[in-house]
Parts: C-alpha cells; structure tokens; sequence
C-alpha cells in the first residue's frame, strides 16, 4: 500500500526531530537501525517513531487553541502526564503535529501484566490537580515565543476571558460513536442496534454531549484504556499517561467508567478491577466516595462507555461483514438489560 | 515408658512444642495434663482466619456491580467472572478492547 502524502511526511518530521535530540542517531550506525515504526495510522490520528521520538498527528480539525491548551496542561503534571517535547503544534497538510518522547506501552499480549494500581493512581492525582492554582495553565502564549517565562504582574483586563481548558471530550466521543452507527444504514439496521440506541436514549443529556457536564471543574483525561499508559524514560520509568486530545474538565468517574464498564459486563476480573479502584480511592481520588459501593457515581458514565463500546461494536463488525463476537455481544446485552434499569441518580458526597 | 493398652514401649514425640508418647506398637498416644488443651489452642490458631461464615459463597466477595451488569452464573453479586473470560485465559476479543477507544 502506497503510504500518504501525511505518513510519508509526518516520518520525515519525526526522523528529524530525532536527529536534532540525540547524535548520533542509532540509525546512523550500519547493522543497529533505529526503530523506525508507524504506531499508528487511521483517519482521525496517525502516529510514527524514529528512535526515541514520537510524532502524532491529531484528527482533522482539531482547534489549535484547545489543543495547545492540553499540551500546556501535560507539560505542567510532568509525574502524571508524559510531557510533549514542543509546546505548539506544527501544521502538516492541514492536520496538527505534535512531538513526544518514546515510552514504553503496555505489552498488547500480555494485558494479565496491565498496570492497574498505576492506573488507578495516576487518575486520582490527575483529578486532584487544582485547575484554579495553575493560571498559566489557562494562559499559553499562542505564539511559537513561549519558551520566555510568564509576565509575574497581573495580566491586563481584557474584555474576554483567557481561553480555558475546554471539557473533557468522553461524552462527545460517545455522541460520535452513536452517530456513527446511525450514519450507516447497515449498522443502523442491525438487530443489536436497537438495544444500544434505546439505552442511549435513557442516559442524561450531559452524557449523550447535549448539556454541559455536571461538574467543570475537575481535570478529567476523557480516554482511559490500557493503550494511554506508558514508561517513561523506556523502557522501564515510572508509569504516564499519555494522549491529550479528550483531556479536559468534567466528570471525573468517565476516566473509571471504562474499566467499570468492562467489569459490569462480566469481561474484567473482579480482582483487576479492585486493584484499580482500590488504588484509585488510596491515592484519595474524588470520582468516588472513599469507600462503601461506588456504583452509584458510576452508573452513568459506566453505561455511556457500554454503549459507546457497544456502538462501535456494530459498525465495526458490519463494515467488515462479520458477526458480533462473544465479547461485543456482552456489551449489547448489557445494553439490552439497561433499558429496563433507569440511571442512578449521581450522589452527593463531600469530595 | 510402657503403653498401659498393649505394653509396648513408647517414645517421645515433639508436637509443636508439646510433648507426646506414642506406642510403637498399639501407635496409641498418651498426653500428659495439659497437653490436649495445648494441642487444641495450637490447631484453633492454625486454622485462623477461619473458614467463611455459613452463607457466604466464597471468602472474598466480589464487589459490587451495577444491576444491567452480567448476570453471573448463580444470579447477582456471586462474583462468577473468573471462568474463561478472566485470569490466563482472556478472550483476544476483549484484549483488543482493553487498548481500543
């Protein structure tokens, strides 16, 4: 397959960013060539490596704004989020690219050795980030200039506000997932369509991206799976976080809803799951109250991720003319079991 | 000593810090005062933490779950998820999930 004018590019950019970090590049030495990887390739992101750098290209029409707003947020957690190496983005064929240093992922077959006490921890500190003590955060310099130290005086008034970290983008993402299903009439027709978009239906409009979520105030990361943790320095540093493009404020049990989620359905073992929550409540992270049944804050956000997963489930499956596995059935079960089960109202408990 | 059922010598063990005399022939055993209580107390901290309370289906519980969550085998809140889907044996369908968006 003849690889894109992007992905050709994007590896040249990445092959010399490498070369401007480190000399000599492993890949200058005859018979030790640098790994020289595509990470990965679909519409809404391509990734390559060279060596010890990253470069991602983030989905089309991605806002500048935003996405350098999430950049400065992970150069500011640098023990939760892996920081990126350039503070702006660089313009390719019309898409946004970052630069990041290598870290070591979670070994794809051996998911039994998945990190999740670092999992559940990294979370909680990121939802204990105070946004409100971290101006800068919310004030980048938007010109490529930023490597000069903030002015330390009270910025001028301005008739705006300073752009702001926007949502967290879980519950958009999951908007998507079931527009897509509906976007396409033999997904749409399938029979398990009808479970996931009838539980759709009953979740609460900030779920479903059509109100403002019920807290704007926490840090959330807003993808969480087993593909966002890495080691940095690679191969065997301490556990990251990586992948900004859904980081914002919001809800913060949608970062547990996926695990919990992948537990409710019967496909995550009791004890991976308690290793994560109970990581997660011992670092005192606020999603849920510090102990007892933690369900309640779960219900929705677990639900919406059921259905997302559900949802692409379905699309997946009838874009390459197969059936629902065993796995994906699960979810549309649970699904079809949902509808008959209203949302539990989110509690009130002291944070 | 002699055993005081058959007559045949009897020698000396050492129990766990208590002593007993066993028969080499019957293989009776003979305790001394005390020593049957001291033997109880020795095995009531052996078996600590006890066995479950009648009821409880297994010695950890699982934790909660939502009730749309997958009924499990006997009914809700067993924790029956171990089976084929969890530990060693996971399913490639689930593994691909568990990185996947």
């Amino acid at each position: 397959m003849t690889p894109t004018p992007l992905l050709t590019d994007l590896t040249a950019r990445v092959k010399a960013k490498a070369h401007s970090r480190t000399t000599p590049c492993p890949c200058a030495t005859p018979g030790s060539p640098a790994p020289r990887t595509t990470l990965a390739d679909r519409p809404d992101a391509t990734v390559v490596r060279h060596a010890d750098t990253v470069a991602k290209a983030h989905a089309p029409g991605t806002p500048l704004t935003d996405l350098t707003l999430r950049l400065a947020t992970a150069t500011h957690l640098p023990g939760i989020l892996l920081s990126p190496l350039t503070p702006i983005p660089v313009d390719l064929h019309g898409r946004q690219v970052t630069f990041w240093p290598y870290g070591t992922p979670v070994d794809p077959d051996a998911p039994d050795a998945a990190p999740w006490e670092a999992a559940g921890t990294l979370l909680a500190h990121l939802h204990r980030t105070p946004t409100s003590t971290l101006p800068s955060l919310f004030r980048p310099t938007l010109s490529p200039a930023t490597t000069t130290p903030p002015p330390t005086t009270t910025p001028p008034p301005t008739t705006s506000p300073s752009p702001a970290l926007p949502p967290m983008r879980g519950p958009a993402k999951a908007a998507q997932a079931i527009a897509r299903l509906t976007a396409s009439a033999t997904a749409a027709d399938h029979p398990a369509a009808q479970p996931v978009l009838h539980a759709w239906r009953t979740l609460p409009a900030w779920a479903r991206a059509e109100a403002p979520m019920p807290d704007t105030s926490t840090l959330c990361h807003g993808d969480l799976h087993l593909g966002q943790l890495v080691r940095h320095p690679a191969p065997d540093g301490p556990w990251l976080l990586i992948d900004v493009d859904d980081l914002g404020t919001g809800v913060p049990a949608w970062d547990l809803a996926r695990p919990a989620a992948w537990y409710a359905c019967g496909l995550l073992h009791p004890d991976e799951w308690t290793r994560f929550l109970t990581a997660y409540r011992a670092a005192a992270g606020p999603a849920v109250p510090a102990d007892g049944d933690p369900w309640p804050a779960l219900d929705v956000p677990a639900r919406a991720l059921t259905v997302q997963t559900a949802a692409r489930a379905i699309t997946k499956a009838t874009a390459e003319n197969r059936d629902l596995d065993e796995i994906e059935m699960s979810m549309i079960d649970a699904c079809a079991r949902m509808s008959s089960l209203p949302p539990e109202l989110a509690p009130d408990f002291p944070k | 000593m002699q055993c005081p059922k058959c007559h045949a010598p009897m020698h000396t063990y050492n129990r766990n810090g208590v002593q007993i005399e066993q028969c080499s022939g019957c293989r009776g055993i003979f305790l001394d005062y005390g020593e049957l209580e001291a033997l109880t107390r020795l095995e009531s901290q052996w078996q600590q933490p006890g066995p479950p309370p009648p009821g409880v289906p297994q010695a950890y519980p699982a934790p909660p779950a939502p009730a749309w969550g997958a009924p499990h085998g006997g009914g809700h809140g067993g924790g029956h998820y171990g089976g084929h889907h969890g530990g060693h044996h996971r399913h490639k369908s689930f593994g691909h999930m568990l990185f996947s968006s």
